[in-house]
């Protein structure tokens, strides 16, 4: 059992980001993909950026990834956030430029580096909000 | 033919308030105390204003925070009864003066009004006071993917593509540390910098961390002011009494569908990698014809990286071209921010960039002025999703 975590900064939830932030309750990230091309799309678009399809809809990914970039956070922003701390970019295998700013709180720090093959889990924060948050394979 | 307008363009007059870490004017009177400077500089009144422009967009009435002086209250308060307006986004902190060339191309405008008024020090004396601590607005558009994983600033954005940047390239903090060494040594003799007291290379690498790889010296300093520059049709500019300086050429960095800070293909390039481009496609001159840099440092590795993007040094080479700070000195072969930047000078945020240039490009830096002849100036403003870059120029 862990600790409760830390409040975050969360968004409002609509249309556009609920599967993202509510998806993980199935225990899997879920991304915007285009049903005609198969382009995964991060952010949200309301048209598919690589051939103009408006048949667009969430699906599952394999939450896999590596790290390609990161820091380690030494400043307490918000006196009930412990530091240090590393927020990192994860790019996801199912694309190469698939990314998500995320952090790794069940990783030693001193483990973390660029290219660290990494898997997505979720820590649940109050309104049903599943944040996508990523540990060592 | 393509034409370029803003070859047809000059800056007339340069202004700039008093820059408070801890303020005691209201933000709205420094944003007037400049654009009155300004003006005056030019040697015009305000009935010649024709345009005004700033960054960013300012609701009337505003009285402080990141925006602090608003286009109609700066015109109401000054009686100017511009023609045209603009608080267009794409060139970064300068874009109001690429937005002034268009305007002057156009035919709306002679001589346009351009500013950047920063007011978030200001603590307003209403009842109720400042928004409560603790207090923050839910994070939107591509910032909802970011601010949730204690990423509230954007120290902890840049310093992740400063540490992939300088990973990939071998690039040091040791190296990295000249930038803030050398500009707190040009602000020794800035008197309008906020921190003139230098510091070794040592005293750099002993600071607080914020966010690896960027310690406290690595930060600029927010501070309150406005700088005003005046932009004019260039055959209204002769006669003036300042030396025209023309605006060669402007480029901005404006993929908007790559606003996330991360999902560039060429991550950790930014927006800044675009505007380089854009105008190097304006102009017949290379880096080598460039004699000052005056280059965002809102964080130390954003400077290194438009240095990179201007090409100046080669990708990845930025570390090994400011070692020993020689090279950017005031007396070396391509100086660095001679006010001190916003490092030490403070976060004038990108126009303040743009008024030492033109005090340089005039030979107006009295102590600080660099130890060669100045004829191209380059200016680059921005980080992450925002670029604004620009050649500035005299003639003989």
């Amino acid at each position: 059992m862990e600790t409760a975590a830390p409040p975050r900064n969360l968004p409002a939830i609509t249309e556009t980001n609920a599967y993202f932030w509510l998806g993980g309750a199935d225990g899997h990230l879920h991304i915007l993909r285009c049903q005609k091309c198969r382009t995964w799309i991060h952010p949200y678009a309301g048209r598919c950026p690589e051939c103009g399809s408006a048949e667009l809809a969430p699906e599952p990914v394999s939450g896999r990834g590596t790290v390609a970039g990161f820091s380690v956070n030494h400043q307490q922003w918000d006196p009930t956030v412990p530091v240090p701390y590393v927020v990192a970019i994860v790019e996801l295998e199912e694309r190469a430029d698939l990314r998500l700013m995320t952090n790794l709180p069940r990783t030693p720090i001193e483990e973390v580096r660029i290219g660290l093959p990494v898997k997505v889990y979720f820590e649940e924060q109050p309104g049903s909000i599943f944040v996508p948050l990523f540990e060592k394979a | 033919m393509t034409i370029y307008g803003e070859k047809d363009c000059a800056i007339t007059g340069i202004g700039q308030s008093e820059i408070y870490r801890k303020p005691t004017v209201q933000p709205l009177e420094l944003g007037l105390r400049a654009c009155e400077r300004a003006v005056a500089d030019a040697g015009l009144t305000m009935a010649d204003i024709d345009g005004v422009a700033c960054w960013p967009a300012t609701p009337p009435g505003t009285a402080y925070g990141f925006a602090s002086a608003a286009i109609a209250d700066v015109c109401q308060s000054l009686g100017i009864k511009p023609n045209w307006w603009s608080e267009a986004n794409m060139g970064a902190q300068i874009s109001s003066i690429m937005e002034a060339c268009a305007a002057i191309a156009a035919g709306y405008a002679n001589h346009v009004l351009c500013y950047r008024s920063v007011g978030q020090r200001w603590i307003p004396r209403i009842p109720g006071g400042a928004a409560a601590a603790g207090n923050h607005p839910a994070p939107v558009g591509p910032y909802e993917y970011m601010i949730p994983y204690q990423a509230p600033s954007a120290a902890i954005w840049c310093a992740i593509h400063a540490n992939t940047h300088m990973t990939r390239y071998g690039i040091t903090r040791e190296q990295m540390g000249w930038i803030p060494v050398v500009q707190r040594r040009n602000a020794s003799l800035n008197p309008n910098a906020i921190y003139r007291e230098p510091f070794t290379i040592e005293e750099y690498l002993e600071a607080r961390m914020i966010s690896t790889p960027f310690s406290l010296l690595d930060c600029d300093i927010p501070c309150d002011g406005t700088t005003a520059v005046i932009v004019s049709r260039a055959d209204a500019a002769r006669d003036l009494p300042n030396k025209p300086v023309r605006i060669e050429a402007f480029g901005a960095g404006g993929q908007v569908r790559m606003e996330t800070w991360i999902a560039r293909p060429d991550y950790p390039h930014m927006a800044l990698n675009d505007a380089t481009k854009q105008m190097w496609n304006r102009t017949d001159l290379t880096p080598a014809d460039v004699d000052t840099m005056h280059l965002y440092d809102g964080f130390t590795w954003l400077t290194m990286a438009w240095m990179e993007a201007f090409g100046f040094c080669g990708e990845g080479e930025s570390g090994a071209f400011i070692e020993g700070g020689q090279r950017i000195s005031l007396d070396g072969e391509l100086p660095l921010n001679p006010n001190g930047g916003q490092l030490s000078e403070g976060r004038m945020h990108g126009l303040g960039f743009v008024h030492e240039a033109v005090t340089q490009l005039r030979g107006q830096g009295g102590p600080r002025q660099v130890k060669k002849d100045v004829k191209v100036s380059a200016v680059g403003s921005g980080g992450g999703p925002l670029g604004g870059a620009m050649l500035l120029r005299v003639d003989d």
